[in-house]
Order: structure tokens, then C-alpha cells, then sequence
């Protein structure tokens, strides 16, 4: 727990080493047989999809679980971790894809939490941040409350938590998920700072394009076990990681020939929600969408865009303007009589919104459709008639179970979602929120979802697409618009925009941002 | 495949059964402690408890213990914690009884406005704190549990010789004027008994099969399991929860109101400061016993009920019949814990059996028996 000393950049003993690690749990091997390698001072990228077992490598690695069988060497010595306190105590630190801060308290009193014995709290571990922030180039106030600071900024402090503890070693799990691009590029030329200094820093994604920019080696998992070690990102690209990834070729989210109509689905002029505290979490937002459009919404999350789909559905009332479904105004309906009218709705938090977890998957398909056929006659549960529709959606989404039975909490949540998709696909939604459908499934799932929304779209379905994946956005969307703070901003023509520039739309950094 | 067929109800009778044997584990350890011999001890309480005046007394017993434990479900069912049921019967049964006492109506239609008057006025007792909850935000376990000393406080107030009490003949007791024999219910004899079943355990298993039927055969009983399990998909999927809290709590004031019933139209005809109290406490534990299932709470009620019997005999052996609470209070502590095991274990078959279905790589939506 000493504080850092140099490393040699070109140590001969490799920074990690894994042999043979295999992690069982029950019924599935999350990481079978995997050996990585990582040289000192480097970046060192891990790709694989959701699920693959990227995390649960990281977590051996963080003493967060044992590994089955394998060892795990650091700066050449074997080591056997039982807690992250272990780990921390080689150099080894973690930020979380989650931030783990308080906002309350200031920079410096988060970076010092936990870590008292280190510095103290006072005048030294101030000058201890001050030196760290210098050398490493992570600009930061440590007298800024952390409520006050970006997405971009909290990521750096928990960087500086770290590396205040004495990390070598980095592990990033995620890291660019929460980013617009120009934060990736900011976090991007930190971590070559850190680089600089001797440092390792062991990347996770499966954005293939950042990594093939930041990484010094590759390594490819796939279904649990390394496909491909120590590639060099000057020899290979996008496309062949892609396919060492999933094993083929990777989906793209894009729509072919525009089926756009003349005809108005969802129509709202001046919709205004307030959020806490009174101020507006949507503000005067007016936008129409036709029959067989997708219109996408971009901004950065918490930019008004849950309330705006709460207001749509009903759960929360607007305190200005109107929602038309057609000719029909519904700003005043509830929201069974919404979706009973033919909106459909795959929620952001499945978990949350969308599922009873400790259900049968059958009744999860009832939930939102429960006053209707299949489903129902009159007042009683047509136990038959939804297992029969369940059944079908099973099949014709390719729901991976054994059986409807089952409960919604032991399926993958790919199947989850691939459920949840058919379910809101049934009975003929004139209109379709889909907001973040693919967050967090596989790649198979994922396609498959793009493709029942291009078929829908097809048949006249009107979407409103709200997606924090800015190629999917871009991809599956006829028009776009950019929310900031509650407004729409801007608008964006999804066949020439590029992510960076809807990234700083988003940000409200772009001349035409704010109107 | 076999284990996705384990059976909600078949993991409660197992996860019962350990919590019954643990119970009695722990009972024994507690007898043999006190110098007490464990076998001969249960032996008395079997032989006593089988006796004909027993089993009738268990069953009138059971049977508003079974009504108790509905009410309490119907809250649970959908996580509101109606800790009130037990101020709810009792001014219901009260009230019901003043109404039963002050006219004589033609049999049949007398029954009815009493268990409808005890019906409404239990409804519209628990309907205070749902009211209170979707208005005000007050968490019902503190509403209710203050709605019940109110309880005590108006019965108390009532029960006056100058209100609607009257001094029962030849005792200090004061009750509500006795219901006349049109609206009473006659009981059913037993072979071997001195004592009748209450006419109204009838009552008790109509209630559980409409229950049932309810919540498991309906939109609206499925739209109150959806908000119990998660009341935020729930209001995404369109249900209307603040609706649903006041129509549960009314529902499970409804069903408290016929707690005094068989006992009241059975035996008392009249509400006496020597009613049973206390009921709607037992119900609770017993709603937990049988996981809120309605035949589940049956044979928690018939065990709780046999419990409270068969100890009487334990004082002519010089045992104190207190023993026996230690039983029903192992059973309920092991029996919350048990089924949480159980809950988990049937989790975790079931995402074996996914992930093996997944790892085969076969295609989904093969049959599975219902």
C-alpha cells in the first residue's frame, strides 16, 4: 500500500498473466480455459459481446471471484486474490462501468473515501491529488462537488480514486458506454497519459472501432474462452474482430427504402413535463410520427427523454400541450386505454417496467395486454389462449427456454428482451416506443430485434426510437431529433450525420445546438 | 426437464413440512430442558386434540382463523400490509351484531344484512388507510395500526349501557342486544360432540374458493398480482395502482368483517366485552404460513387451531400451555426462512435447466405439460 514506484516500461516479466483460468456457475462455464497476457505498460483491449464472460474474467482478476482452476501471475509472481482489497494491494484497481460516487461530497473527499490511512484527509492527500492529476493529465477541481461535474469528469475521479491507492494496473470494464464521442477522445488521451507514465491499463469493450484506436494488443472472447490472443490492431480491423467476436458477421443496424406515409400516428405539439423541483424535464417538445417512420431521439441519458416516454404512455401527466394517437387526442386517457388503443412499449428497464420476474413467461406475456384477447374473455383469464399466443412468440422470436413455465428472472436478458419484443408486437400496435431495445443483449438477439422493427415499419408501424447507441440510432432511424434538457435542439438527417457530430449536438456544443 | 415442473404448491408443502419438524425439534429440546418427557407430552396432546369436542372446537377455531388469514392475503397478495384487519372485524362484528339485535327480520334476509352490515363496515374501516395511503402517502401498517386502538376506542365507547350495550342478564358482562333466533345460524352436531360446527364454516370455504377463483382466474385478481410482484411494471402495463391499493384494502376489510361471523351468528348472537380479540394478529402469522395460498392457509389454520386446543391439556399434566407458542413461533420463524431456501433453490434449477437447453442449442418452445 506504498506509494507508486516506477515500473520499468519494457520490464521482461508481463504485467498479468492468466493460465488456464475456468469459472463455473451453476449450469453454465462462464470462462473456460482462458490465457491472456498483458506486456507492462501498455493498453490492452478484451472484446466480446454481452456475455461472453468479459466481466467475469475483470472480476477474477479484481479478487471479486475465485477462479476454478488456473492461476494468475502479476509482474510475475503467482498471486491468489480473495478480496478486491487484495488485488488493490498488488496495484491493481478498478473503475466500475457504474460510478460508485457521492455526489454530495466534493472530488477530493471522494477520492480520499476509503482511503484515509493513505494520506489523511487535509493538506497532504490534497497535494497527493494535485501531483497525481499532474502527472497523469486528469484535469480536475478537487473542490467541486461531484453532483456538479459531467459524465466525462466523474469517470476521471473515479480514474483519480485509483490511482490515489496506489493502481499500476487499471481495469476499465466498459468504460466508453456512458461517453459521447468527444469524452471518449478526452478519456481516450488519458489513458495514452497513463500509458505514458508505465502504466498498464486493461480496456474492456465491444466497440471494436475504439479499440482498434487505443489498443496496443487484442484479445478476443468468445462464448467464455480466448479465440484470439495478443492481436496487433495494425494488423486486423473492424470487420475480422467482428467476426472473431461472434464467430460471423457482425449486424448492422440499417433500414432500407424509406416506408414513410403521409399519415400521422403520434402527433405532439408543445408537450411540457416538470421533473423535480418544478423545472421542466421536457419542455414544449412538438414532433409528428407518420405510418411506417422511425423517428430517433438522441441525447445524452437524463435529458428528459424518461419522462418524455412516461408522458407518452401515461404514467405521467404533462402539464402543458397534447398527445394525438391519429385523429384522437389521448392527452387525457390512462394508460390501459393507451395500449389498448395500439401503443405498444418496450421499456428501458425491462426489469423494472416491463417484466414480473418471478412469473411464468406466459403471464409476463399478458402483462400491458391483460384486457385483451388472446389474453382475456370478458373478466376471466384465458389460461389457453395466452399459453397458445406465448407459445408463438416463443417460436417465432426465438425465445431460447425450455418451456413458458419457466420464470421471466431465468431467462438471458437477450430472451428477455426477445420476449418482451414480441409481446409488444402482438395484437397490431399502431405505434411502438422502443426505447434502448437492444441495450445489453447478444449480437444474435440484437439483430434479430432490428429486424421484427424494419418488418413492422414495413407494415406502417410508427417508432419512436430512443437509443443511447448512436450507430443504432443513426441506423434504424427515418428522422432524428436531439434532446437537450428537455428540449428538442436539433434536428439531424440520420443518412448524413455522423455519430461524432450527434455527439456534439447532443453535448450542445455544436453552433447549431441550442435554438 | 422434470424439475421445471416443480410445483409453486408442491415447494410449500415441503418447505412446510421442515418448518413443521423443525418446530417440533425445537419444542421437544425446550420440554426435555424443562424436565419434561417430549413423546408421552405430544402423545396427551394427539389423544386430547383427536377427541370429538376437540376436533369441533378446532374447526370453529380454524374457521375464523381461516377468514383472518384471507384478509390478511388479499393485502399481501399485493404488498400492503394490513396490520388492521384486526380492528376491522372487531368493530365490524360489533356494529353488525347492533344491527342483528335491533330488529328481527325473516330468517334468511336477517343473516344477510348482518354479514352485509359486518362486510361494509370492515370495507370501510380498511378503506380509511387505503385512502390514506393514495392520498396522503401514509404507509398503511402505521394507519392500520392506529385505526385499531381508534377501533378499541369507539367499540369500547358503544358498548355503554346508554349507547348500544346492555348489561347481559346475570353476569358483569356488557354486550349488544342478543340477534333473535331468525337471524341466527344453526350449527352443525358432530358425532360424539356436545358441541356443534358453526353453520358459518361454510362461509370460510366459500371465501377461500372465491379467492381463489379471484385472483387467479381474473384480469382484475392478475392486475393485482402484477402490482404486488411489481407495482412500477404494473403502472407500465396500464394498471391504475392507486385504484388497485384502496380496491385491495377495501376487499381485505370486506373479508375481515366476516371474521366474527361464525361466532357470532354461531354462538355469542350478541357482541360481548368476551368476544375474541386479537384474531386478526393470528391471521397474519397463518397468511405467512400458507404463503398466501388459500389451501395453503387452510392447513395452516387447521394446524394453528389444533395447536391452540390440544395444549389445553398440557396444564392437567403441570405443563404450561405456553409451551405450545413456542411451537407456532418456531414454525413461523423456520417456515419464512424455509421458503426463502426454497424459493432460491427453485430459481437456480430453473436456470440450470435454461442454460442447458441453451448449451444443447435446440430450438425453444418445446411443450411443457401445464
Amino acid at each position: 500500500m506504498s506509494s507508486s514506484t516506477e515500473r520499468p516500461v519494457a520490464a521482461a516479466a508481463p504485467a498479468i498473466e492468466l493460465r488456464g483460468i475456468t469459472k463455473r456457475f451453476p449450469g453454465v462455464v462462464a470462462n473456460r480455459d482462458i490465457a491472456l497476457t498483458v506486456a507492462a505498460g501498455t493498453v490492452h483491449a478484451i472484446v466480446g459481446e454481452n456475455g461472453a464472460g468479459k466481466s467475469t474474467l475483470m472480476k477474477i482478476l479484481y479478487g471479486m471471484q475465485k477462479p476454478d482452476e488456473g492461476t494468475i501471475s502479476v509482474g510475475g509472481e503467482p498471486v491468489a486474490f480473495g478480496s478486491p482489497a487484495d488485488a488493490i494491494a498488488r496495484g491493481i484497481g478498478m473503475v466500475h462501468q457504474h460510478f460508485m460516487l457521492a455526489d454530495n461530497l466534493t472530488v477530493l473527499e471522494n477520492v480520499v473515501l476509503g482511503a484515509e490511512r493513505l494520506h489523511g484527509i487535509g493538506a497532504k492527500a490534497r497535494r497527493r491529488i494535485e501531483e497525481l492529476a499532474e502527472r497523469f493529465g486528469v484535469r480536475l477541481d478537487p473542490d467541486r462537488l461531484v453532483e456538479d461535474l459531467g459524465v466525462g469528469d466523474r469517470q476521471r475521479v473515479e480514474i483519480l480514486k485509483v490511482l490515489y491507492r496506489g493502481a499500476e494496473i487499471l481495469i476499465l470494464d466498459e468504460p466508453t458506454a456512458v461517453l459521447v464521442p468527444q469524452e471518449v477522445d478526452e478519456l481516450f488521451d488519458n489513458l495514452r497519459e497513463l500509458k505514458r507514465e508505465g502504466l498498464t491499463v486493461l480496456f474492456i469493450s465491444h466497440k471494436l472501432d475504439e479499440v482498434l484506436s487505443v489498443a496496443d494488443a487484442i484479445t478476443v472472447i468468445r462464448r467464455g474462452s480466448t479465440v484470439s490472443d495478443n492481436v496487433d490492431p495494425r494488423e486486423t480491423s473492424a470487420r475480422e474482430l467482428a467476426r472473431l467476436m461472434v464467430g460471423s458477421e457482425l449486424p448492422v443496424p440499417e433500414l432500407r427504402e424509406s416506408t414513410v406515409t403521409d399519415r400521422p400516428v403520434l402527433t405532439l405539439a408543445g408537450l411540457t413535463v416538470k421533473g423535480a423541483g418544478g423545472r421542466p424535464a421536457v419542455d414544449d417538445v412538438s414532433f409528428t410520427i407518420h405510418a411506417g417512420e422511425v423517428l430517433g431521439i438522441a441525447g445524452v441519458e437524463g435529458n428528459g427523454q424518461a419522462e418524455l416516454v412516461e408522458a407518452i404512455m401515461g404514467i405521467r401527466s404533462p402539464d402543458g400541450g397534447t398527445i394525438r394517437l391519429g385523429e384522437e387526442e389521448i392527452t387525457a386517457w390512462t394508460t390501459r386505454r393507451r395500449r389498448e388503443s395500439g401503443i405498444g412499449f418496450i421499456p428501458e428497464d425491462r426489469h423494472r417496467h416491463g417484466l414480473l420476474l418471478e412469473s411464468s413467461l406466459w403471464e409476463n406475456r399478458m402483462l400491458g395486454h391483460q384486457t385483451r384477447k388472446p389474453n382475456v374473455k370478458g373478466p376471466w383469464i384465458d389460461r389457453s389462449g395466452a399459453r397458445a399466443d406465448t407459445e408463438r412468440i416463443v417460436r417465432d422470436y426465438d425465445v431460447r427456454t425450455p418451456g413458458i413455465d419457466v420464470t421471466a428472472v431465468a431467462l438471458s436478458g437477450g430472451n428477455q428482451q426477445k420476449l418482451i419484443v414480441g409481446r409488444e408486437m402482438s395484437g397490431e400496435p399502431k405505434f411502438l416506443i422502443a426505447s434502448h431495445p437492444t441495450r445489453g443483449v447478444d449480437v444474435g438477439a440484437q439483430a434479430a430485434i432490428w429486424q421484427h422493427l424494419r418488418n413492422a415499419r414495413a407494415e406502417g408501424l410508427a417508432v419512436l426510437l430512443i437509443s443511447a447507441d448512436l450507430d443504432e440510432l443513426i441506423g434504424m432511424s427515418d428522422t432524428l431529433r436531439v434532446i437537450l434538457r428537455g428540449r428538442i435542439v436539433s434536428e439531424a438527417d440520420p443518412t448524413t450525420v455522423t455519430p461524432e457530430q450527434l455527439g456534439s449536438a447532443m453535448t450542445g456544443a455544436s453552433p447549431e445546438g441550442e435554438s | 426437464m422434470n424439475r421445471l415442473k416443480t410445483s409453486p404448491l408442491a415447494l410449500t408443502v415441503i418447505a412446510a413440512a421442515v418448518a413443521l419438524a423443525f418446530s417440533i425439534i425445537v419444542t421437544s429440546m425446550v420440554l426435555s430442558i424443562s424436565g419434561f418427557n417430549p413423546p408421552s407430552t405430544f402423545q396427551a396432546m394427539i389423544e386430547f386434540g383427536t377427541e370429538p369436542d376437540s376436533v369441533v372446537n378446532t374447526l370453529n377455531r380454524a374457521s375464523t382463523y381461516y377468514l383472518a388469514a384471507i384478509a390478511v392475503a388479499i393485502g399481501f397478495r399485493m404488498n400492503l400490509f394490513n396490520i388492521g384487519v384486526d380492528g376491522q372485524y372487531r368493530l365490524a362484528a360489533m356494529l353488525a351484531a347492533a344491527v342483528g339485535g335491533a330488529w328481527a327480520l325473516p330468517a334468511g334476509l336477517h343473516q344477510v344484512v348482518i354479514i352485509g352490515t359486518a362486510m361494509l363496515v370492515g370495507a370501510m374501516w380498511a378503506g380509511i388507510a387505503g385512502i390514506l395511503k393514495v392520498t396522503r402517502g401514509v404507509s398503511e401498517v402505521i394507519s392500520t395500526i392506529m385505526l385499531n386502538f381508534i377501533a378499541t376506542g369507539i367499540i369500547a365507547y358503544l358498548l355503554q349501557s346508554d349507547k348500544l350495550g346492555t348489561q347481559v342478564a346475570g353476569s358483569d358482562n356488557i354486550g349488544t342486544k342478543p340477534i333473535a333466533p331468525s337471524g341466527q345460524v344453526a350449527g352443525i352436531p358432530y358425532p360424539g360432540a356436545g358441541l356443534e360446527i358453526f353453520g358459518l364454516i361454510i362461509l370460510a370455504v366459500v371465501v377461500g374458493v372465491v379467492f381463489h377463483i379471484v385472483i387467479n382466474r381474473t384480469r382484475f385478481g392478475y392486475d393485482l398480482r402484477a402490482t404486488g410482484l411489481s407495482s412500477s411494471a404494473a403502472v407500465a402495463s396500464g394498471v391504475d395502482a392507486r385504484r388497485m391499493v384502496v380496491v385491495a384494502m377495501v376487499l381485505s376489510g370486506a373479508a375481515a368483517g366476516l371474521i366474527g361471523m361464525p361466532q357470532l351468528l354461531g354462538s355469542s348472537h350478541s357482541y360481548g366485552l368476551d368476544f375474541p380479540g386479537g384474531l386478526g394478529f393470528i391471521g397474519i402469522g397463518i397468511a405467512l404460513l400458507g404463503r398466501n395460498n388459500p389451501i395453503g392457509i387452510a392447513f395452516a389454520a387447521l394446524l394453528w387451531s389444533f395447536l391452540d386446543q390440544s395444549s389445553q391439556i398440557l396444564e392437567f399434566n403441570e405443563i404450561p400451555k405456553e409451551i405450545v407458542a413456542i411451537t407456532q413461533a418456531a414454525v413461523l420463524l423456520s417456515v419464512v426462512v424455509v421458503y426463502e431456501i426454497v424459493r432460491r433453490l427453485g430459481l437456480r434449477w430453473q436456470q440450470q435447466a435454461v442454460a442447458a437447453e441453451l448449451a444443447e442449442g435446440s430450438p425453444a418452445g418445446k411443450e411443457v405439460a401445464a
